[in-house]
């Protein structure tokens, strides 16, 4: 029988990540059940205060966008192979990029510039980050797990550092921070919402990523040295170039998450920049299977989720364990149920569910 | 005023005791690493498994000492924390062995488990203070109490120093051992020698688990003795690191987890005498060190000495 492969690929794209939600979601309703509250009603609080109304609508955008940006730090390099943790770190150094160029730069420029060239230092110092590691990677062999683990570490505390001392502003005590930032340079919102301008460069980027990696020659070439490292040297393809470009676009999502953080929520660089929405981004892009249009899905499921924690712990209807500890589990049961996707026979047959094709 | 009293001398003895105190995680972490590795797979998700060991062997100290008393409950705890480790072990072990699965994607999925049900378990024990371990007093003899209280070694440290040799005697001397390695180098010569591949790397893994899991113990029972949840902050995927730099020996394992002990105290060592100023960048220094040594250590055309044949090598 003939196989329709694109309807089939389609298919999988939205129903994996959905499946691993829904087991992730099982899991919690157990420990729900365990813990003496009736699961039905926690879900439905839960869509309630992700998805039940305009207001919880906003919410969850506000916190997808970030996760669309530091997902494709793991997805894209993904494509080549390459299993990179190191979200955290890069939108760190991207909010620190961006805030360093936002201040210096302040007033003395038009605020639309200012705020390109601190997209642009989000962008660049995110990408140069983890482009440090896909060098690590190509010329010395080192386990690029692991060295972009290493880094968030180091990114953190390069930013304790700076904001204990160099950067830190004496006139704000509540906790040791930046000073802020010029009130003109501030991400807008979209019109007639909360939300603020970085949703659409989360989707933007979502678009221009699927775009580069099933569409162009770059990502064909990214995709056949993902398959076969060996096979794409002999044909000639320069795998170190890809790995460095392919890491930086990665890296430098990243870094415009931080831009977009520091610019349109903290204002200001501090610890809180430190929110695991890196972490996060690592989840999405495994349940979204490295497919960066099936990022924006899982972004916004997953953003309604984080929302839904925020909210729902203000009031505690059921005798149920915290919310934060929802979060934990959703996250870990999510990232458990990745493997057992991963194994199903009706997908295994074509391309996509191999290690990132 | 105590580092008044030595002066500079501070810096180096401070390094000396975190040495002695921090070594231990990392020693019992990166035996378990090199116990999986050496059988062809590994467990990123060793930095879920020390937290999740730290928990249990604190909760556990805590809830029986009314029961067995605070002398015994300790040691219970640090044998909770091996089986908790252990049971991580084996979800690990069976899921890294499903067809068509990354093993370096299940141990993320297993830091992130790990962790998160550690923090959910461990809620009630943050503030309760839970019997600790003895401590062997070797600095008896000193009058320098610095020098005394640097010299309080665990009893185990001690367990883990003997371990590590005893490690490498198993993998050289003994049948078992054998077969792990058969297994980790060629598994079709150890599948055509009969023997389960499946098996051995389940066992391997449940047992490096559990080594990683008292490792977890050893930071909330010894040092710094307390649970929070950043306990581990990251050393668990260190010591995977330092396997790499150890070359997969077991005793070369032992030296190295001394250094990364020695690289965490040099910011707490500075700041007793008095220097701050760059305390997040000396804090760091296990971070940078990790990183330089796998950048010295990798190659890119050579296999390393000592690499098992079919690491990281999907099935």
């Amino acid at each position: 029988m003939l196989v329709n492969q694109p309807w089939r690929r389609a298919l999988e794209t939205i129903c994996l990540p959905i499946a691993a939600l829904l087991v992730a979601l099982v899991i919690f309703g157990l420990f729900c059940a365990l813990a003496g509250a009736n699961p039905f009603g926690v879900y439905q609080s839960i869509y309630k205060a992700a998805f039940g109304s305009w207001s919880a609508w906003q919410n969850t955008l506000i916190r997808a966008a970030p996760l669309m940006l530091t997902a494709l730090c793991t997805a894209l390099p993904a494509r080549l192979g390459l299993v990179i943790i190191g979200n955290e770190g890069a939108l760190v150094i991207g909010g620190l990029a961006s805030v360093l160029i936002g201040l210096n730069l302040g007033t003395a420029l038009p605020a639309p510039v200012v705020q390109i060239g601190m997209a642009l230092g989000g962008i660049l110092g995110g990408g140069l980050w983890i482009m440090a590691v896909g060098a690590l990677r190509h010329y010395r062999g080192v386990n690029e797990t692991i060295s972009s683990l290493l880094m968030n570490y180091i990114a953190i505390a390069i930013l304790n550092h700076l904001v204990e001392g160099p950067l830190r502003d004496p006139d704000f005590v509540t906790k040791p921070s930046s000073a802020e930032l010029a009130e003109t340079l501030w991400l807008g919102n979209l019109p007639a919402t909360r939300i603020h301008l970085g949703l659409l460069y989360g989707l933007i980027a979502c678009v221009i990523a699927y775009i580069l990696i099933q569409r162009t020659t770059f990502g064909f070439a990214a995709r056949t040295a993902g398959g076969n490292i060996r096979a794409a040297r002999i044909a000639g393809l320069p795998v170190g170039k890809l790995t460095l470009a392919i890491c930086f676009l990665g890296g430098s999502a990243a870094g415009l998450a931080g831009m977009v953080e520091v610019a349109a929520v903290q204002k200001r660089v501090n610890e809180s920049l430190v929110s695991n929405y890196g972490y996060a981004g690592i989840l999405v892009a495994f349940v979204s299977r490295h497919n960066p249009l099936a990022t924006i899905l899982v972004a916004v499921l997953l953003g309604g989720i984080l929302a839904s924690g925020g909210i729902l712990h203000d009031r505690i209807i059921y005798p149920m364990p915290p919310f934060w500890f929802f979060r934990a589990l959703c996250f870990s049961a999510c990232s458990l149920a990745i493997p057992f996707t991963a194994g199903f026979r009706f997908f295994s047959s074509i391309g996509w569910s191999t290690s990132g094709q | 005023m105590a580092a008044e009293a030595l002066g500079w001398w501070g810096v180096p003895l401070g390094i000396l005791a975190g040495t002695l105190r921090g070594s231990a995680p990392f020693l019992f972490v990166s035996l378990g690493e090199c116990l999986t590795e050496k059988s062809g797979k590994i467990n990123l998700g060793l930095e879920g498994t020390l937290l999740m060991g730290a928990m249990s062997a604190y909760g556990v100290s805590y809830l029986t000492q009314d029961i067995v008393g605070p002398g015994l409950s300790p040691w219970l705890g640090v044998v909770a924390a091996g089986f908790s480790g252990m049971v991580l072990g084996a979800i690990h072990g069976w899921l890294a062995q499903q067809p068509r699965v990354n093993d370096v994607a299940v141990g993320i999925a297993m830091i992130i488990f790990g962790s998160g049900l550690a923090f959910f378990l461990g809620k009630p024990f943050i503030q309760p203070q839970a019997p600790q371990l003895v401590t062997l007093n070797v600095g008896g003899w000193s009058s320098v109490p610095q020098i005394e209280s640097a010299l309080k070694l665990s009893p185990l440290f001690l367990i883990g120093l003997a371990i590590a040799p005893l490690l490498q005697w198993f993998f050289r001397s003994t049948r078992w051992g054998l077969y792990v390695r058969a297994v980790g180098d060629s598994p079709e010569a150890a599948k055509a020698m009969g023997i389960s591949i499946f098996q051995v790397r389940m066992l391997s893994i449940m047992a490096g688990s559990f080594l990683a899991g008292i490792g977890g113990a050893c930071l909330s029972l010894y040092y710094p003795g307390v649970w929070t949840e950043r306990i581990s902050s990251g050393q668990g995927l260190m010591a995977v690191a330092l396997v790499i730099f150890a070359h997969w020996n077991p005793v070369q394992c032992l030296w190295a987890s001394l250094l990364f002990g020695g690289a965490q105290a040099i910011g707490p060592a500075f700041q007793s005498v008095g220097i701050d100023t760059y305390y997040y960048l000396f804090n760091a220094a296990p971070y940078i060190l990790t990183l330089l040594i796998m950048i010295i250590t990798c190659s890119p055309k050579r296999t390393l000495i000592g690499a098992p044949g079919a690491l990281g090598q999907e099935d």
